[in-house]
């Protein structure tokens, strides 16, 4: 029998992470988005720009992006365009948290950063493949560095 | 340069010129002489490894026999620091180090050993342009002339310079093939010109520059010129004074040598009016507290102990690379990139980037709907080692409008066969984002 030669990849470009490479889901530039922020990974050549639409009491009410990487970042990206829409910018950072600690760490505890959504995170676990290739942690979490650089100071006004 | 390779059994006396021409050289002998190349990869307990396909040359070369055998006699049997020790182990060592200096200036064809400089690597080289030439030679008003084409080390170190000294970055520009443009070239020279900077081969595309003419050019006007042989010292016969060149750099570790050491070649006259680089040990004439002096080229530049070890594999790497005829090196790459250029171009969605004529071999290409990142990755499961992303040329990037590429580039031991697996890989690769 013929090895699959691709083998040890199937858990890292699982179904769902191919589908959301090719069609990644919120890829589109918000007209009334209030935060944004550009990520570059220049190691292999991800850029992408976050959109976000912050709400006066703290929702992130809509959420998108724009440009394309590699098929890990890109999926990425887009599930979490679709996890994190509705929640406050609280929950979405204790996301963030466990979502890297589950990229980077063997046994992450979830609880380990407070309340999170777990159903949103059992979405994201299909990228926790990238803690077998340390070079890809880094396309994972690209879109949430990103996500996180436009909360923190990413009022467009600011940054134009 | 003296005809070593008849005497090689490398390389087969060439035949009349009737017929097909036969190989230069026997590439399963010259395999024989690079140890990591019977290595298998991703080998673990239920999978079988696969044999290393190692196509990322242009980043760095792996190494011969001759090479790692050369330092660690070095330093087993001939180790001691370099022109300070009367005893007589420092003497053999500061001949054989010395002696490595006559090799680089055979290699390059350079008028005198005086005219060769130990660096670091060939970013150093530059740095130390820029530091002593550069930072000595312009100023506010004057323009140096770069090309699209460039690696980072040598667009950084001139604008790390022009934060200091104000002066301004032309930049030619190349056709959508990657060559060149030699008329908006000339366009650019002018009475502000200062030094032209320009690569003799593309890290990317694989381009070989029309080098002699971008000398004669500049010459004409009175205009130094400065060139990276990086991707071109490994790959073909070069000859700096048939060239022209004012400076001239290359790494070592590209050309199958140890990391650690490259080169600067720079014409006498220019390298005497410089000013030291670094400040320190054997670089100096006298040294008092109310002033010091500083040695002749090349020692000026050469503060501090130098990479000894690094510097007896460089010359072991050039008596590697000499008696198989870079000719014969070049001739073999060429093979390879054709195949694997034919080949790839005929898959549908793959696009070469670069297909100036006369290209070094490196094959630079994209896939449409696929992430080179990804392609890599899997390419690499298969054994086939590649280079994905910007490769140090951001502007270059920019003008073919990419994020990334992939790249693989040939050296003196591939074969046809490696040729075919980065083929085989590609279409792999796409079959499995179907």
């Amino acid at each position: 029998m013929v090895q699959d030669p691709f083998g040890d990849l199937r858990d890292l470009y699982q179904e769902v992470i191919l589908d959301h490479g090719k069609h990644p889901r919120n890829h589109r530039h918000p007209p009334d988005a209030s935060h944004e922020a550009r990520g570059d990974n220049p190691l292999c050549g991800d850029r992408i720009t976050v959109y976000m639409r912050l709400s006066d009491d703290g929702i992130i009410e809509d959420v998108a992006f724009e440009g394309r990487g590699c098929a890990i970042s890109t999926a990425s990206a887009s599930l979490m365009t679709e996890v994190i829409k509705g929640k406050s910018e609280a929950e979405a950072r204790a996301l963030f948290e466990c979502f890297h600690d589950m990229c980077t760490k063997e046994d992450a505890d979830p609880h380990a950063h407070g309340p999170v959504d777990e159903d949103a995170l059992d979405r994201l676990a299909v990228l926790a493949g990238v803690r077998e290739f340390p070079v890809r942690v880094k396309c994972a979490t690209l879109a949430w560095h990103t996500l996180a650089a436009a909360m923190t100071g990413g009022l467009k006004a600011s940054t134009e | 340069m003296p005809d070593t390779t008849a005497t090689d059994p490398r390389c087969r006396p060439q035949p009349p010129h009737k017929g097909l021409p036969a190989e230069p050289y026997d590439v399963e002998i010259v395999r024989e002489d690079f140890p990591i190349l019977k290595r298998l990869v991703h080998e673990r307990p239920g999978r079988l490894g696969k044999p290393l396909v190692y196509l990322d040359n242009a980043a760095s070369a792996q190494k011969p026999r001759a090479v790692i055998d050369a330092m660690t006699r070095c330093m087993a049997l001939e180790y001691s620091n370099v022109h300070r020790g009367v005893h007589y182990l420092s003497q053999q060592t500061t001949d054989a180090y010395e002696a490595v200096r006559d090799k680089v200036r055979m290699l390059l064809n350079a008028g005198s050993r005086e005219e060769i400089v130990f660096t670091r690597n060939a970013t150093e080289s530059f740095n130390l342009v820029a530091a002593t030439w550069g930072r000595k030679f312009l100023g506010p008003g004057d323009e140096i002339v770069l090309s699209v084409l460039e690696h980072h080390a040598n667009i950084v170190p001139w604008q790390l310079l022009q934060a200091e000294r104000g002066f301004a970055i032309r930049v030619i520009p190349c056709d959508d093939r990657g060559a060149l443009d030699l008329d908006a070239y000339a366009a650019l020279l002018g009475p502000k010109t200062r030094l032209v900077s320009v690569t003799h081969g593309s890290n990317v595309l694989g381009t070989v520059t029309p080098a002699a003419e971008i000398v004669r050019l500049a010459h004409d006007r009175g205009i130094p010129v400065m060139i990276d042989g990086s991707q071109a010292v490994p790959h073909m016969p070069v000859d700096v004074q048939a060239l022209g060149a004012d400076f001239y750099a290359f790494t070592g570790h590209k050309l199958y040598g140890p990391t650690g050491i490259g080169v600067l070649y720079g014409r006498k006259a220019l390298l005497e009016s410089m000013p030291p680089y670094q400040g320190g040990g054997d670089m100096i004439a006298a040294v008092s507290f109310s002033g010091t002096s500083y040695r002749e080229p090349p020692y000026r530049f050469e503060a501090g102990t130098p990479p000894i070890i690094e510097g007896i594999g460089l010359g072991a790497a050039i008596d590697y690379v000499r008696t198989l005829g870079l000719a014969n090196v070049g001739a073999h790459e060429h093979t390879l990139l054709e195949r694997a250029a034919n080949r790839l171009a005929d898959i549908d969605g793959v696009r070469l980037i670069g297909t100036a004529p006369g290209k070094a071999a490196i094959v630079s290409f994209v896939i449409d709907g696929i992430h080179p990142h990804d392609i890599g990755m899997l390419a690499d499961q298969m054994g086939v080692a590649l280079r994905v992303g910007r490769h140090c040329a951001e502007p270059l990037m920019e003008r073919f409008g990419l994020e990334a590429t992939c790249r693989a580039s040939f050296g003196l031991y591939n074969t046809i066969a490696e040729a075919d697996a980065l083929v085989d890989a590609v279409q792999a690769v796409k079959e499995f984002f179907r």
